[in-house]
């Protein structure tokens, strides 16, 4: 879509853009370019000579298996907590779209935990949760359950599951609450007439017809997972016990920020780089889709 | 002769208070539903209330109490103007205010560039437009989580860690905003500006006296959903700044728990989270219809 009439000249749009380009030229492009480059060196222990290694550091990063841990990790985790925020959102929006009393009072404190960083989900789910002074940590320890996600690998993704999904389901809860109620009631009472009990008329008439938000949905929820998640990641394990809670974000900072080792963390970069464009693009195809429909 | 006519016509009432019962069991089950889901996300914000009115023993040996205690004071000035935690105490105070500013900085600053940056794109012809309007798009695909160490390079270049400018400004271009202005600046009719060409209005005038007017309720959304990002920034600050003056108060508060020892001082830790969490949830709660529709209609 374009416009019809438009003011003249060029230096003053130049200068209004200039500010947007500039940032994102020095921020965003030259760093990205600079991965892409490093990716392709190697630096000696000392940081004192580089040469070109060509695809070695991919060959590096694709064959280590505990990348490919960390890869079938991520892919877990964000899996897990993608489906747990969903379906919680998704069944939470279903009531409150229903004529009750007091709708609008329980949409605001469904939304509120939007507001709430990830990594500060992560400090009140550990103050709850910690095996000597969290109410319910100490409660499983009582009950004979022994409860310590700083030692327990699976119990520590349970945590960081829990926590980064706890967080994210407000957000899949105004995307739904928005899908429900831009379905006609028309369509609902027809099928209602028609004789159709409540639990058919959800899966056959609202899910179908919610289904383009709950894709987007579940790209913004991956995407979320395998970014946005390294503050609760960082809070609340730092990625241990071992290496039990260690996603590919977290592995880049480690390997990058941790052990200065430029050439594997660029590579592992660019190597999410190109997963986020494929998502990207894929969310796009999808907007075009909707578009038409 | 008994057909399913006579036999349905007297029990018409009876129909009647049966689905009446239904549906007030159906409500009382959606009532449910929902107070179960509320409490699922106040409870950890309850428990952390409760956390933060108590002494450090009293938490420290595990008797986790569900009702306040009288050590609210003590802990929330202690929080605010000492800090807490075994290692170099923050006050809360200066993080709190580290944060307001870097999270308004970040969030004018995204609304400033990304108004301009979409009128230019919207209003003028000019040569490699469409190009400028790719190369802000295709930061949408550069988060910060995948070029961490080429950015903090640039960033040690340009002696920009451990300042402000160095918190805000490298996170100010904005993609979804200006996304956003471009679409709504579609919206509006030719014939405005045709108007102000008429009157003799150049292109800033017009921007001053009809655009931005015209995008207020967008600002508005926008500032809600710009603000908890500012706010809620992680990753950038904790690689950028480790002069502890310029800490905020998310960072911050992760620090002070460090491996999670049980020894912590946890009411005061308590304390700062509430401190925390109040500036964003307030701006969540009291700008609740600007934030949904703000939230809605960007990420379409």
């Amino acid at each position: 879509m374009e416009k019809k009439v438009i003011f003249k000249g060029w230096a003053l749009p130049l200068a209004l853009l200039l500010p947007q380009l500039v940032i994102t030229g020095i921020f965003f492009f030259w760093p990205a370019g600079q991965a892409v480059y490093q990716s392709f060196l190697r630096e000696d222990a000392f940081g004192l000579s580089r040469q070109f290694v060509g695809f070695e550091n991919f060959a590096d990063v694709l064959s280590d298996p505990t990348w490919l841990d960390a890869l079938w990790r991520t892919g877990f985790f964000s899996a897990s907590v993608a489906f747990l925020a969903l379906s919680v959102a998704l069944f939470l929006a279903v009531q409150a779209d229903k004529h009750i009393r007091g709708a609008n009072a329980y949409k605001t404190l469904l939304i509120w935990p939007y507001a709430v960083a990830p990594a500060i989900a992560a400090v009140l789910w550990l103050f709850m949760f910690h095996p000597n002074i969290g109410l319910f940590g100490r409660m499983l320890n009582g009950m004979g359950i022994p409860w310590n996600y700083k030692l327990n690998g699976d119990q520590a993704m349970l945590l960081i599951i829990l926590a980064s999904a706890w967080k994210q389901v407000s957000y899949n809860f105004i995307f739904f609450l928005a899908g429900l109620q831009s379905i006609p009631r028309s369509v609902l009472e027809a099928a209602a007439i028609d004789g159709a009990r409540p639990a058919r008329r959800f899966w056959t008439v609202v899910f179908p017809l919610l289904s383009p938000t709950a894709f987007f949905l579940l790209v913004v929820n991956l995407v979320y997972a395998f970014f946005d998640t390294f503050g609760v990641i960082h809070a609340l394990t730092q990625g241990g016990p071992g290496k039990a809670t260690e996603t590919l974000i977290y592995r880049v900072y480690t390997d990058g920020v941790m052990n200065l080792n430029l050439g594997s963390s660029a590579a592992q970069s660019v190597i999410l780089m190109i997963l986020v464009i494929a998502l990207t693009m894929v969310q796009f195809r999808f907007i075009e889709r909707k578009v038409h429909y | 002769m008994p057909g399913p006519m006579s036999l349905q016509a007297p029990d018409v009432d009876a129909l009647a208070r049966r689905t009446r019962a239904r549906q007030r069991r159906e409500a009382l089950l959606t009532h449910a539903s929902l107070v179960v889901g509320v409490l699922i996300f106040a409870f950890p914000i309850y428990l952390t209330l409760i956390g933060s009115t108590h002494d450090v023993n009293t938490i420290g040996r595990g008797d986790v109490p569900l009702l306040p205690g009288g050590e609210a004071m003590a802990n929330y000035s202690q929080a605010w103007s000492a800090g807490g935690g075994r290692y170099m105490g923050v006050p809360a105070a200066g993080m709190l205010l580290n944060s307001l500013v870097m999270a308004l900085l970040i969030t004018l600053g995204k609304i400033a560039i990304s108004l301009t940056s979409a009128y230019a794109v919207v209003f003028f012809r000019f040569p490699f437009r469409m190009l400028a309007f790719w190369l802000i798009f295709i930061t949408l695909m550069l988060p910060v989580e995948v070029r961490i160490i080429p950015t903090f390079q640039v960033m040690v270049d340009l002696k920009l860690t451990n300042s402000m400018a160095g918190l805000t400004v490298p996170l100010i271009a904005s993609a979804t905003a200006t996304l956003l202005f471009r679409q709504f600046f579609l919206t509006i009719p030719d014939e405005y500006v045709e108007a102000a060409k008429i009157d003799g209005a150049g292109p800033l005038r017009f921007f001053k006296d009809v655009v931005l007017p015209l995008s207020v309720t967008n600002i508005a959304a926008l500032f809600v959903i710009l603000f908890i990002y500012g706010w809620n920034q992680y990753l950038w600050p904790l690689l950028i700044v480790n002069d502890r003056s310029l800490e905020t108060i998310v960072v911050g508060l992760t620090k002070m728990i460090g491996g999670g020892d049980a020894q912590n001082e946890w009411n005061v830790i308590m304390a700062t989270a509430v401190f925390a969490l109040l500036p964003p949830v307030a701006v969540v709660v009291l700008m609740q219809r600007w934030f949904v529709k703000g939230l809605t209609e960007t990420e379409k």
